[in-house]
């Protein structure tokens, strides 16, 4: 039998854990699950019927507004009476040819019981209980872990009709002034973290348990605030000059970050998540390099670096090998692209480039680094991605001061997150 | 006394004195009667002697107290000079770090006086315009304070006594977006972090 280093069958355990955990997230279907049938690239409508007990009205605001903000299924508006007169009474089943008139393939129909919301939904073309689940709810209705529930349960409902678990209940951090905040994903319960000093580009621990970012001016340091306890740690070991930009590795065991130090160059670093020293991973030969962001399976990082001149986005492996230009030059004008973000699917990364003199959001492939401009109006900066891969958060000024907006990169589809101006570095939670 | 009788006094008085006026005309008939006229003038004299001898204290000492004030303000007015001379703003180019003529010539005023005190301690801001990322502004703006710190330390300013930070695009001093107010925001500003002391003047 070949000897092997306890080290090594320790690493090997831990690599195929991460690759069943990784294999069973990406296939929802497993144990067989049927979802609605519906045209490809057509939004299946969804009636969500009104829901009896008390909030009853909250929980359905939040269900069809969760719903519509996925963007995977079209909600079917209909005033609360025309909605309850086609609720399913004993003895009645739904009237199925209306509902389908209406152009509902799903029906939604919920109630707060003492036991929590229980939820059927319905599929109209097949005519049957699609799935049916009662869902534990806190019992201070309306309150934050409330409210979580509620979007919970709006993220099971929208895997059960579409295949692929919604992302409500998540949390989107961001820096307005010299303050750091949390944003639920549908723009409620906006919290203060508390700071020491004015802090900027926060990004979440996997686990959603912590929020690195870092502070600036005297005494510039990462560190990471844990939910928990609601304590703060410095976690950057490079003292003086400016540390910035963290990133914790998809493990959530690492923090890379870019340290800029007397030679006046930022270069990228990596950190265990609890301290200690940090190991240098850029060779940047008197440039900037910063904003690091890992691909999905921690081999890869993309980041900013200044080493042609102006900052563009470059790809390289996560121990600073093999590094090339991702974006190509934009000819023509003065080129300035940067803040990019890797998909969680792995397949695209968002960044924002300078077109005709103001920022924009784009996003290019990894394969065939092909690129897409999302948005158009006013400056749009700092791209980062929900964990459905499909929905971007980043700071327009669209709408005069500015704030928060997200965008559907399938449909195209917007929507305002914040409302108080000056909303920016935003960073979108895991599930 | 009531006003009156104070009045009724001094009108004796003045008669008084209209009448000695009127015996220095006339030859002294009364010889035997010298002393009362006489009393009366030392005592003016005495008064308008002692009011004469404080004004001239007066004056002196306001004399005393002008020069003061003036040596006094003639020194702060140096340092005072000094202070603003190390306070002067070092501005750069869009996205760049590099000093500047202008730069090196703010920079070249500070250096005699920052040699001629060994003790004074600076800390070097560094700041960008509103354009662009706010996190690669950071960095570049850590990137001016580095340079002015080189510069000044090849100069021979000991670097462990100037602190260089970012504050990247975050405190601009021109509101607006056009260049008139990108071109003052990107800027180095220095402040003195050694306590407040007398500085000394360089060496003519």
């Amino acid at each position: 039998m070949p000897r092997v280093s306890p080290v090594a069958a320790i690493a090997a355990t831990i690599v195929l854990a991460c690759t069943a955990t990784a294999l069973r997230a990406q296939d929802p279907a497993q144990g067989v699950r049927l979802t609605l049938e519906y045209r490809a690239g057509a939004r299946p409508g969804v009636l969500v019927l009104p829901v009896g007990g008390p909030q009853g009205d909250s929980v359905r605001t939040m269900l069809e507004r969760d719903l519509d903000f996925g963007n995977r299924v079209s909600i079917v508006a209909l005033a609360g009476a025309d909605a309850a007169s086609l609720a399913p009474v004993a003895g009645r089943p739904l009237n199925w040819a209306l509902l389908g008139r209406l152009g509902a393939a799903g029906v939604v129909q919920a109630a707060s019981t003492p036991a929590g919301l229980q939820v059927t939904v319905y599929d109209v073309g097949r005519q049957s209980v699609l799935d049916s689940q009662t869902f534990p709810l806190t019992p201070a209705p309306l309150s934050r872990d409330w409210r979580h529930a509620v979007h919970g349960i709006s993220d099971e409902i929208e895997g059960w009709l579409t295949g692929t678990r919604g992302i409500a209940r998540t949390r989107i951090a961001f820096v307005r002034g010299t303050a750091l905040f949390v944003v639920d994903s549908d723009g409620a319960m906006e919290t203060g973290i508390p700071v020491v000093s004015p802090p900027l580009s926060p990004a979440w621990h996997p686990s959603g348990t912590a929020l690195a970012y870092n502070t600036y001016g005297v005494g510039s340091r990462v560190m990471v605030h844990d939910f928990a306890t609601g304590r703060a740690r410095t976690v950057s070991s490079t003292a003086g000059g400016v540390n910035q930009t963290p990133v914790f590795s998809p493990d959530g065991r690492d923090i890379v970050y870019a340290y800029t130090g007397e030679d006046g160059n930022a270069e990228l670093y990596r950190v265990g998540a609890s301290g200690g020293s940090a190991r240098r991973i850029t060779t940047g030969r008197g440039s900037l390099n910063l904003s690091p962001s890992f691909s999905p399976d921690g081999r890869r990082m993309v980041f900013t670096s200044s080493r042609a001149g102006q900052p563009e986005v470059y790809i390289m492996d996560a121990d600073g090998t093999n590094t090339e230009l991702l974006t190509s030059f934009v000819f023509g004008e003065q080129s300035y692209q940067s803040n990019s973000d890797w998909s969680p699917d792995g397949r695209l990364v968002a960044y924002q480039a300078q077109i005709a003199g103001r920022f924009q959001i784009k996003t290019i492939a990894i394969r065939d680094r092909g690129t897409r401009v999302l948005t158009s109006e006013g400056q749009n900066e700092d791209p980062s991605w929900a964990p459905d891969g499909r929905h971007l958060v980043f700071t327009s000024t669209r709408s005069g001061a500015r704030q928060l907006w997200i965008v559907d990169v399938e449909s195209g589809r917007m929507r305002q997150l914040t409302r108080s101006p000056g909303a920016r570095a935003p960073a979108w939670s895991r599930r | 006394m009531t006003h009156s009788a104070r009045l009724t006094v001094l009108g004796t008085a003045a008669l008084a004195i209209v009448a000695l006026g009127a015996c220095r005309k006339t030859p002294p008939a009364i010889e035997a009667e010298p002393a009362v006229p006489s009393i009366n003038q030392d005592s003016i004299n005495r008064v308008r002697d002692a009011a004469a001898a404080d004004e001239a204290r007066r004056r002196a000492d306001q004399a005393r107290q002008d020069s003061i004030a003036n040596a006094a303000a003639l020194g702060s007015q140096q340092q005072a000079e000094m202070v603003a001379t190390l306070g002067n703003v070092v501005y750069f180019d869009y996205d760049d770090a590099t000093i500047s003529a202008q730069g090196r010539a703010v920079l070249d005023s500070k250096i005699p006086i920052l040699l001629a005190n060994s003790s004074l301690t600076i800390r070097v801001a560094g700041h960008t315009d509103e354009r662009g990322s706010a996190e690669y502004n950071l960095a570049l703006a850590q990137r001016r304070a580095i340079a002015v710190k080189g510069y000044l330390s090849t100069r021979g300013v000991s670097s462990n006594r100037i602190e260089a930070v970012s504050y990247g695009e975050e405190y601009p001093v021109a509101e607006g977006s056009m260049e008139s107010a990108w071109s003052l925001n990107r800027r180095a500003e220095f402040e003195i972090t050694s306590p407040a002391t007398p500085l000394a003047r360089p060496r003519p």
